[in-house]
């Protein structure tokens, strides 16, 4: 037993030492060669951060809650559109909460957006893993151009031009789903608003 | 194109990228990990740490550094999560109470990463890239150190020695896992991923305002995937946007996740001198990954479950732009990799598809299992493969050479007990318990399941979560730090036995009646082993949680 004690304590001093190295170069020296690197990118590693008329308005990754009639909305978020608290809902596949989650969104998308109840599609009746999805599917920002159109006063073949120019496809052609990001698309949309003022 | 097209192309993409590597990395690995010389660096740092390079370790002094290491770093680790307000870019936030400072440290030190804290709102940017980042390079390298020295058990013949374990330590680091992580870093860059040192507040476009958090996020994401480690910078972990921009980072970040472990059974062929025996063992590996894929995409992708088929498909907790298919990719390969990254909520997932996660880990983390750990923990399934053939045929076992006799037996058996028993325990316990009701997040016998998903991945040393379980009493943050840190150093223990008393062993020659073991029919008898073990010690507990909700 106090072989094994000495045999610890001299190893823990090796070890407290190379932790002391390896804290300095891992934790200190490497993140900020990759910090200094990122420079190199321009704004790109602050989270492209969207600027308007010199204010910050938004990331362009990071969905924001979007619930007023005049705008495209959001996917409903767990988190409630908070940056700094980023999460799913964690409901499980069949309880009851989450099945009657479901169902009421159905109810209010249909309502609001003057579509069959089973037009809606599923990223408008689910929340997202991170609560800050920046995207919804071209489906669900199509249902929502004739709402769009009304309530701003804007004819529904530029609306739906706008839906169109921003809707992105699989990356590479192949990979992901195809989206739209609801702040660009929001930002297009009250350009267009003060280009008909 | 269609979403079943897309989702086969991503997984033709990923296997390529992985084919791409496993020859050089293999190969890399084994030359440094084998090569006599020192570069200058390392020669500086062993001169710093006081110990000669150049002296093997019995099996008890490696034992005895491992444990040394990890009980340090878990000292350190912990210091630094309480006292984080002294530390620069604290972000005004106070230290972490003892339980979950010990719970996170003991998390990150066994390469775990299992979280009872939400990283944006709990942590500076000094304790993620200074603490806790620094052991998702350092708990991977462990795991490394040890898998070679578990190799050298097979490859040495009277040898009283199974190498040193900080030689093997610091070259982990300096030739494996930093040069790819840097390089990593820069493509992570590239794909939009964040690395800045500020919060933004913003006044969204709805007249809002939003705190768009920053951080030093590519450096800690790329080895948090490297070293399989899964720990997220963020909450929601690789399903955050900033950690994870886009279908692309997605896909990197699974071959991130992948690449050393599948490429670490090239290193094993070519040490052993057997290039076969490397592909056997990744062919069991591939097998259990590839079957627990097929299954989860069908469930997911297929929507069969309650709320999906009520939605539409199986959306929540998912990300649009990653949908069924990646996600399904992303969940199998982080359960089967020990990493515990998430890019969807796995508590949300379809009743299979959630249950294969869950299953996935129970098999003990060899498909294809974590740095190191996975090769080593599939080589103490092969010797239990072989005792079992030789009980068929009435012959000594034998693997690459050795004898398994009694005592290689003893820590064989142990080593295959500790993990199921700290799951069923900790279950057991947990459930006992008044308090626990209240912890679930969700009704029957998915609030059960989410227990069960804790133990099962703290004690394999996953780290992902059923996440509606509340998991920040006392007393889950002891015992769920007690299984992560007994899951973690009493089978290293065990198998650094195991390896000294291989490596003291003569070789015995192969004759005609020697097992091959570097053929499809091992492979096969590799992976009945696995399923056989892990469905023997779980089905009872799997019965009352997700099968009975699959069922319902």
């Amino acid at each position: 037993m106090i072989l094994v004690i000495q045999q610890l304590s001299r190893q823990g001093v090796a070890a407290l030492r190379l932790l002391a190295v390896m804290t300095v170069v891992l934790g200190v020296l490497y993140p900020a060669s990759v910090w200094a690197v990122g420079q190199a990118f321009g704004g790109r590693p602050d989270g492209q951060l969207v600027k308007v008329d010199g204010r910050t308005v938004g990331s362009r990754l990071i969905g924001q809650d979007f619930s007023g009639s005049t705008w495209f909305h959001s996917r409903p978020s767990a988190g409630d559109w908070d940056g700094l608290a980023s999460a799913p809902s964690n409901l499980g596949p069949s309880n009851p909460e989450l099945l009657k989650a479901i169902e009421d969104r159905r109810a209010a998308v249909a309502a609001e957006e003057g579509v069959d109840p089973s037009d809606v599609p599923p990223d408008a009746l689910t929340t997202s893993a991170s609560g800050l999805d920046p995207y919804i599917s071209p489906e669900y920002a199509r249902i929502q151009v004739d709402r769009v159109a009304r309530q701003n006063d804007l004819s529904r073949a530029v609306v739906a031009r706008l839906v169109a120019d921003h809707a992105q496809g699989r990356q590479l052609g192949f990979l992901g789903e195809p989206k739209v990001d609801v702040l660009d698309l929001n930002l297009a949309v009250r350009s267009a608003v003060e280009g008909a003022h | 194109m269609t979403d079943t097209l897309s989702g086969l192309l991503t997984i033709a993409a990923l296997l390529a990228l992985l084919a791409l590597a496993y020859v050089p990395l293999g190969d890399h690995m084994a030359r440094v990990l084998t090569s006599t010389r020192h570069t200058r660096l390392e020669r500086g740092i062993y001169r710093v740490v006081g110990v000669d390079p150049d002296a093997e370790m019995s099996p008890r002094g490696y034992v005895m550094g491992v444990l040394a290491f990890s009980a340090v770093s878990i000292a350190l680790l912990m210091a630094i999560l309480m006292g984080q307000a002294a530390l620069p870019w604290d972000r005004g936030l106070p230290g972490m109470p003892w339980d979950m400072a010990l719970n996170t440290a003991v998390s990150f030190v066994t390469n775990t990463n299992w979280q009872s804290y939400a990283g944006e709102s709990t942590l500076g940017f000094a304790a993620q890239a200074g603490g806790l980042a620094v052991q998702n390079f350092l708990s991977a390298a462990v795991g490394l150190a040890v898998a070679v020295a578990v190799i050298r058990g097979f490859t040495r013949a009277r040898s009283s020695t199974i190498g040193s374990f900080w030689v093997d330590l610091v070259r982990g680091v300096l030739r494996i896992l930093l040069p790819l992580a840097l390089v990593g870093a820069v493509v992570l860059l590239v794909l939009g991923v964040v690395q800045s040192f500020t919060d933004t507040t913003v006044q969204t476009l709805a007249g809002g305002t939003q705190t768009v958090p920053g951080g030093p996020v590519a450096s800690q994401e790329v080895i948090k995937q490297l070293g399989t480690n899964g720990g997220g910078f963020f909450n929601a972990n690789s399903a955050h946007p900033f950690e994870n921009p886009s279908a692309l980072s997605n896909l990197f970040a699974i071959f991130l996740l992948l690449v050393i472990p599948v490429s670490l059974t090239r290193t094993l062929g070519t040490l052993l001198g057997d290039r076969r025996q490397g592909y056997t063992v990744l062919g069991a590996m591939a097998f259990l990954w590839g079957t627990a894929l097929a299954v989860t995409t069908w469930s997911e992708a297929g929507g069969h479950g309650q709320s999906a088929v009520a939605a539409g498909s199986a959306m929540e907790g998912k990300e649009t732009q990653l949908g069924t298919w990646a996600s399904s990719l992303f969940a199998v390969s982080t359960t089967g990799t020990s990493t515990g990254a998430v890019n969807a909520s796995h508590d949300s997932m379809t009743p299979l598809g959630g249950g294969t996660a869950l299953v996935h880990m129970m098999l003990g983390e060899v498909s294809p299992g974590g740095v190191g750990t996975g090769l080593y923990g599939i080589l103490v399934v092969a010797i239990l493969a072989v005792f079992v053939a030789g009980l068929m045929v009435g012959r000594t076992p034998e693997l690459l050479g050795k004898k398994i006799g009694a005592r290689e037996m003893t820590y064989v058996a142990l080593y295959t007990l500790v993990t199921p028993a700290l799951v069923l325990v900790g279950v057991g316990l947990a459930v006992a318990l008044p308090s626990t009701g209240d912890a679930m997040g969700n009704p029957g016998g998915h609030g059960f399941s989410e227990v069960v998903y804790a133990f099962t991945s703290a004690a394999n040393n996953n780290g992902s979560a059923f996440g509606g379980l509340t998991v920040t009493s006392t007393f889950f943050q002891l015992s769920l730090a007690a299984a992560m840190l007994l899951g973690r150093l009493v089978p290293i223990v065990l198998v650094l036995l195991l390896a000294g008393s291989l490596a003291r062993q003569r070789k015995v020659p192969t004759t005609a009646g020697t097992l091959a073991t570097n053929t499809p029919l091992f492979a096969g008898l590799v992976v009945g082993v696995v399923v056989l073990v892990s469905a023997l010690t779980y089905f009872p507990t799997l019965a009352l949680g997700p099968i009975a909700e699959a069922l319902s």
